[in-house]
């Protein structure tokens, strides 16, 4: 070897002179974890301040130094990071399982309770504080077609914005739409029920109803438009990037205009994962409640009209129950959050296996 | 919201190759394509929308459908113009009406006579609950992410990133209704064990009641944003190259160094889109916190006593009562709120693109 | 600097599936060693077993003894990362780190390995690429990223991250395939001149390859599909390649099959 290597060798050895390593052994992990938990034990019931989630809790602490210290003695600072670095990210696992858990179980078992036939024929309508009946029916109409009109609003506009993009756009104009989509997917949803409340119920509704502002589920609409626009958008030009090139060329060589081979070979090739994109912007619009407690007020009674009076929906008939008095109201709350997580996790789930069935899609 | 967004995060790191592979053979083709419309004879194709149009031959449907998705695109730009334009306009008359000072008054009474309100309590809530949120929710989504694309067996991974992203798709309402329902509990209980042993430090201060506090608030956040975020910087991680993993393992690199050379540094900027996204929809939360918050006007960092209120919370809760004034500063509140979030956002999308360059560039 | 590697009875699976099957073979330091094959004999798979690669591959294990210099580097005692450390490896696609600059993907492995200080960074830097036969392309240019440079470029870059943290061994998984003509010839002078420090084995598909860089060559070939990867001849590479003793070798050295 050169003499720069030879110097190299005051340096920490890069090559270990022998491949074996002192490695910690099988139990001793275990064994630090009762240790820990043990310590921990007594430390907090021997000072009392508190209890077994606390033991639990500074157990995992001690846990991860003891194992950091056994590590490093035994098996150096690398391996010490690594095996510390490790508990903890399955710790975060466990952390973030906990509250998840809590929440579907709640869902479930306090949904349970009013999911029969009687809410989802009924509305609120005519239901006092003492009354233990009541259903989601209007509630269920509303978000169905508040949800529809915004999709046969945004899927036409959404995937012509995407073509424009992808296939035409050109310098700084394309790229500012490319960046204002982007900065569109971050505005929150009660900043679009605001801009259709200033847009559409104060200003524009007055002019069909006398001069009256007025609440309805096409303002609704309205708002989770611009909600789902961009995430439309986006997942549309994805897809369009993913279809290949030779499939465009080949309709272009045989002599199809650019806007026909768009419309007839890329759009389709493209569709299951634009439906898809589309079925996930559904999905979250339809759980979107500022929006419309803003726009279309909400409301006790069926309205099948859209464009009229107020409409509600069921996130926001969730919101409004949970703010009710009465004692059944809570359970009424619940059952229309499963109902809607139901929807809505409907939705996604159809999507995942459609992207997952179709390869050009991830 | 699960799964769009995080497309705009693939595109800046691992969707490279095929967005590249074809840009140049899309434009190239563009050129090839249009010479023989052009030169066609019209009525060949009197299609579409050419009969719409001004007589003038050269528009054809090819124009036409151009332009029908140039003014989509459009479309866009004057829908982000026209939120800032309609906000303004509703929101000045109200701002001309109050009698306090907009940025310090602390309180919210739009609808006397005299109106005041100011945004400065809503504003830090909104600020404090989002940072306090991330602060919790970003290290543990990165976990959760790194434990599913690099920890896991192959299936559970998948299974479980499959739940996580079906859980990114539960709406807010409901998690607010879980913690104001149940989650409150234990977070009163340690609350009243934090404020015993820790009422020391003024954050942890007070003498109660506790529970509807900017903790319980910005917990629900965390745990509601945590999924949104763990399913995108999960995606990033799964698309870090296997030659890069490799090449980090075979230089020596412990499981935890390879993640630090390869996957860290590869998924930046999917990670910084994940965490913006969470904090643009932390920020912008409603409803969760209308359930979850004690609602009070005051400034102050104590996290365990009822109170605290957002902007966007603010508006839920105020606006059944709101008069025309009234409606008009909650919509000056929801500008204020627009302008921050705007902030946010294309301060991380510069971020991103400036980074999404230096890659491209490079590959 | 440069150590025997010797393999008796080596095995390796994916999951339920037989890999390569009985690999005996011994690779004297300083030399190069071919691994020829018709494709999916196995030539990789034992190459990848050599630093323990092969199990980062979920379901994959191997079973037999691998040596280097006596030492067994799949005893239960063995550090991984010390293998892999001692054992460097160059990939068939040039994988340079792409968020990584020139200069930083040279001394990952060391700073990997805690190394800190400029000054020795600076040093094995170019050391490393002197070696690699790049220092004059890039040493101006060390802070872009490295993914910037052209494919051949990018290979020797791999290169010299490899030799940077010193291994004995050098294993070479088809390292010019993803190469034009010229940078394949810039591998193929670079090999000549590691084989002075390292132990290099590289599995090729191209057989002048082979015949040009090795000392040694190992003929792997299958039955047939789905069977395991076996070790049909193990000789000079001028033997093998004038006058081989199986006739499965002969046949594929002629091009008569595989």
């Amino acid at each position: 070897m050169t003499t720069t290597v030879t110097s190299h060798r005051t340096r920490p050895p890069a090559q270990p002179s022998s491949l074996r390593a002192r490695r910690l052994p099988g139990y001793a992990a275990p064994a630090i974890a009762v240790a820990a938990l043990a310590l921990s034990a007594v430390i907090v019931y021997g000072t009392d301040i508190g209890g077994p989630v606390l033991v639990v809790v500074l157990g995992a602490i001690l846990y991860l130094a003891g194992l950091f210290a056994a590590a490093n003695a035994v098996e150096g600072r690398r391996s010490a990071r690594n095996r510390t670095w490790s508990a903890l990210i399955h710790s975060a696992f466990v952390l973030a399982v906990l509250p998840l858990v809590s929440v579907v179980w709640t869902l479930v078992s306090k949904g349970a309770e009013r999911f029969d036939a009687n809410f989802f024929q009924t509305s609120m309508n005519n239901i006092g504080a003492r009354d233990p009946n009541g259903g989601a029916y209007h509630a269920i109409v509303g978000t169905l077609e508040q949800v529809g009109f915004a999709t046969l609003i945004t899927v036409p506009l959404g995937v012509l914005c995407a073509i424009y993009i992808v296939e035409y756009g050109r310098g700084k104009f394309a790229f500012a739409i490319r960046f204002f989509v982007d900065v569109m997917t971050g505005i929150p949803s009660i900043v679009s029920g605001l801009f259709v409340l200033a847009f559409w119920v104060l200003v524009v509704s007055p002019w069909f109803n006398d001069g009256r502002p007025s609440f309805s589920g096409f303002a609704a609409a309205l708002a989770l438009s611009v909600l789902m626009l961009p995430t439309i958008v986006r997942s549309t030009e994805e897809m369009l990037r993913l279809v290949p090139a030779p499939l465009r060329e080949g309709a272009y060589a045989l002599g199809i205009p650019k806007w026909k081979t768009i419309l007839r070979v890329v759009v389709p090739t493209a569709l299951p994962g634009i439906v898809t994109g589309v079925m996930l912007a559904i999905a979250r619009a339809a759980g979107e409640t500022a929006p419309v407690l803003l726009v279309a007020g909400g409301g006790a009674a069926i309205n099948t009209n859209p464009f009229e009076n107020n409409q509600s929906s069921l996130s926001l008939f969730v919101y409004q129950q949970a703010g009710d008095a009465s004692k059944y109201a809570p359970a009424r709350a619940w059952t229309a959050a499963l109902t809607l997580v139901a929807l809505v996790l409907i939705l996604t789930i159809a999507a995942k296996l459609l992207a997952r069935r179709n390869r050009l899609s991830r | 919201m699960g799964e769009t967004p995080h497309r705009s995060a693939d595109a800046g790191t691992g969707g490279t190759r095929v967005t590249q592979s074809h840009e140049w053979p899309a434009g190239a083709s563009a050129r090839v394509a249009e010479a023989p419309v052009s030169t066609r004879s019209p009525g060949g194709d009197g299609l579409g929308g050419g009969g719409a149009l001004p007589r003038s031959r050269k528009f054809g449907a090819e124009r036409a459908f151009r332009g029908l998705t140039l003014a989509a695109g459009t479309a866009v730009l004057v829908i982000i113009a026209a939120i800032a334009i309609f906000l303004i306009a509703k929101a000045v008359p109200a701002l001309r009406a109050n009698t306090e000072n907009f940025w310090s008054y602390e309180g919210w009474s739009p609808n006397e006579t005299q109106p005041k309100f100011g945004i400065g309590t809503l504003a830090f809530g909104t600020v404090l609950s989002a940072a306090l949120a991330l602060l919790m929710a970003v290290p543990v989504a990165l976990g959760i992410a790194l434990y599913l694309s690099h920890y896991a067996p192959r299936r559970l991974g998948t299974a479980l990133g499959f739940l996580v992203d079906l859980l990114a798709a539960v709406p807010s309402v409901v998690f607010g209704l879980w913690g104001r329902d149940i989650f409150i509990n234990p977070v009163r209980d340690f609350s009243v064990w934090l404020n015993e042993y820790f009422g020391w430090l003024p954050i942890f201060g007070g003498d109660g009641p506790f529970g509807k506090s900017i903790m319980l608030g910005a917990l629900v956040l965390a745990i509601m944003v945590l999924p949104i975020i763990t399913s995108l910087s999960r995606e990033v991680f799964l698309q870090t190259p296997t030659a890069n993993e490799e090449a980090a393992l075979a230089l020596g690199a412990t499981r935890w160094e390879m993640l630090r050379t390869a996957v860290l540094p590869y998924g930046r900027p999917g990670i910084i889109a994940a965490v913006m996204l969470g904090l643009g929809r932390a920020l912008g939360e409603t409803i969760a916190l209308a359930l979850t918050l004690g609602i009070t006007f005051g400034i102050s960092f104590n996290l365990i006593q009822n109170g605290g209120n957002t902007i966007a919370a603010n508006i839920a809760n105020a606006f059944g009562e709101a008069n025309e004034t009234g409606r008009g500063a909650l919509i000056a509140s929801g500008l204020v709120l627009f302008t921050i979030t705007l902030i946010v956002n294309i301060t991380a999308r510069a971020i991103i693109y400036r980074r999404r360059e230096f890659t491209e560039s490079a590959a | 600097m440069a150590k025997r590697v010797s393999a008796s009875n080596v095995t390796a699976y994916y999951g339920g599936f037989k890999a390569i099957e009985n690999i005996n073979l011994t690779v004297e330091p300083k030399t190069v060693t071919a691994l020829i094959g018709p494709s999916g004999c196995g030539k990789s798979t034992f190459l990848r077993s050599i630093n323990r690669m092969h199990e980062v591959l979920p379901g994959a294990r191997v079973e037999g003894s691998l040596t280097i210099d006596d030492q067994d580097i799949y005893h239960r005692d063995v550090d991984v990362t010390a293998v892999r450390r001692t054992i460097g490896m160059v990939f068939q696609r040039p994988n340079p780190f792409p968020t990584m600059s020139i200069f930083e993907n040279v001394v990952a492995g060391l700073k990997l390995n805690g190394v800190r200080r400029k000054s020795i960074l600076d040093e094995a830097a170019e050391k490393a690429l002197r070696s690699a036969n790049l220092w004059d392309e890039v040493k101006d240019r060390l802070g872009k990223p490295g993914a910037g440079l052209s494919g051949g470029q990018q290979q020797r870059l791999c290169i010299a991250r490899t030799i940077a943290v010193e291994p004995q061994v050098v294993l070479m998984d088809e390292p010019c395939s993803a190469l034009d003509p010229i940078s394949t010839l810039a591998i193929e002078d670079l090999m000549f001149q590691l084989k002075d420090k390292f132990t290099i084995i590289i599995v090729t598909h191209n057989m002048q390859q082979a015949a040009r860089v090795s000392d040694r060559t190992a003929f792997f070939s299958i039955e047939k599909t789905g069977d395991p990867g076996r070790l049909i001849e193990y000789d000079n590479t001028q033997k093998i390649f004038s006058n081989p003793s199986v006739k499965k070798t002969e046949d594929y050295i002629t091009g008569r099959f595989g």
